[in-house]
C-alpha cells in the first residue's frame, strides 16, 4: 500500500528529507521502521534507537506496535519538547 | 479552527492575550483565571543566540484542541486557551502561553498544570538551541514524561 511518510526534527535531518511516498507491505509501525532501517546507513542511523522514536498515524500519536491499517500519513519524530 | 488554540510564528503580547481572555470570562461567571507563559531561557553556557521550534502542521492544532477539550472537561473549566509559537525566536521572548478560567481557583490552577504537562510531551513541537558553536536539539526529559502519570 502507498503511504506518505513524514519526518521531523533530528530524524528529518538524519534522513535528509521531511517527506516521501513509499509503497510498503509493512503491517505495523515497527515493521515499517525495520523496513526503513534496512534501506541504507542514513535510515539505519536515524532509526537506530527505537526508544527515542515516536510515531503518528494520520496525525494521531500511536504506539510502535500499532497496525498501520488504512493510515495514509505515517510520521516519525523524536520525543516532543514543547512548552 | 478552534478559537482556543493558536499556533503562530509571530511574537505576542502576554498582557494583551491574557486581558482579552479574562474579559470574556466575567460573562461566564468565572471567578478565577490562571495563566502560564514560557520564555526562551538562556542556557547553561549563556550563549543562546536563538531558539528554533519545529512543529507538525495539522497534527499540532489537532493535538492542542484535544488537550484543551480534555482540560475543560476534567476540571470543569469555563474556558481554556493555548497559544504556542514555532519558528525562530531570540532569548527572553515568549514561546507559549496557556490560560484557564473556572469558578474556583483550584480547578483553574490544576487545569493549567494539566495543559502544561500534556503540552510538554504530547504536542508535536521540537526545540533546537542555536549558539555560536552550533545547533543542538533539546532532549526530552524523563521528568516531563513522568509528570503525565499524576493525571
Amino acid at each position: 500500500m502507498k503511504r506518505d511518510l513524514r519526518y521531523f526534527a533530528w530524524l528529518r535531518e538524519r534522513i535528509g528529507t521531511g517527506h516521501e511516498s513509499i509503497e510498503t507491505d509493512a503491517a505495523t509501525v515497527a515493521d515499517l521502521i525495520e523496513e526503513l532501517r534496512r534501506r541504507d546507513e542514513a535510515y539505519a542511523f536515524a532509526f537506530s534507537d527505537t526508544a527515542s522514536i515516536r510515531a503518528a498515524l494520520d496525525q494521531d500519536l500511536v504506539d510502535l506496535d500499532a497496525p498501520l491499517s488504512d493510515a495514509r500519513e505515517v510520521a516519525f519524530f523524536p520525543p516532543m519538547t514543547g512548552g | 479552527m478552534n478559537a482556543g488554540v493558536r499556533v503562530q510564528s509571530d511574537s505576542f503580547d502576554m498582557g494583551a492575550v491574557l486581558n482579552a481572555f479574562a474579559a470574556a470570562m466575567s460573562a461566564r461567571n468565572a471567578g478565577a483565571v490562571v495563566s502560564f507563559s514560557g520564555l526562551t531561557r538562556d542556557i547553561a553556557t549563556g550563549d543562546l543566540d536563538a531558539m528554533e521550534i519545529e512543529h507538525y502542521p495539522g497534527m499540532t492544532e489537532k493535538a492542542l484542541a484535544k488537550i484543551r477539550d480534555e482540560a475543560i472537561e476534567r476540571f470543569n473549566l469555563s474556558d481554556a486557551m493555548i497559544l504556542h509559537r514555532y519558528g525562530r525566536m531570540g532569548p527572553g521572548e515568549p514561546i507559549m502561553m496557556v490560560a484557564t478560567a473556572a469558578r474556583h481557583r483550584a480547578d483553574a490552577f490544576q487545569g493549567a498544570e494539566f495543559l502544561m504537562d500534556y503540552l510538554k510531551s504530547r504536542a508535536p513541537f521540537w526545540k533546537k538551541e542555536i549558539t555560536a558553536t552550533g545547533a543542538v536539539w533539546v532532549a526530552a526529559r524523563d521528568e516531563d514524561e513522568d509528570a503525565l502519570s499524576r493525571w
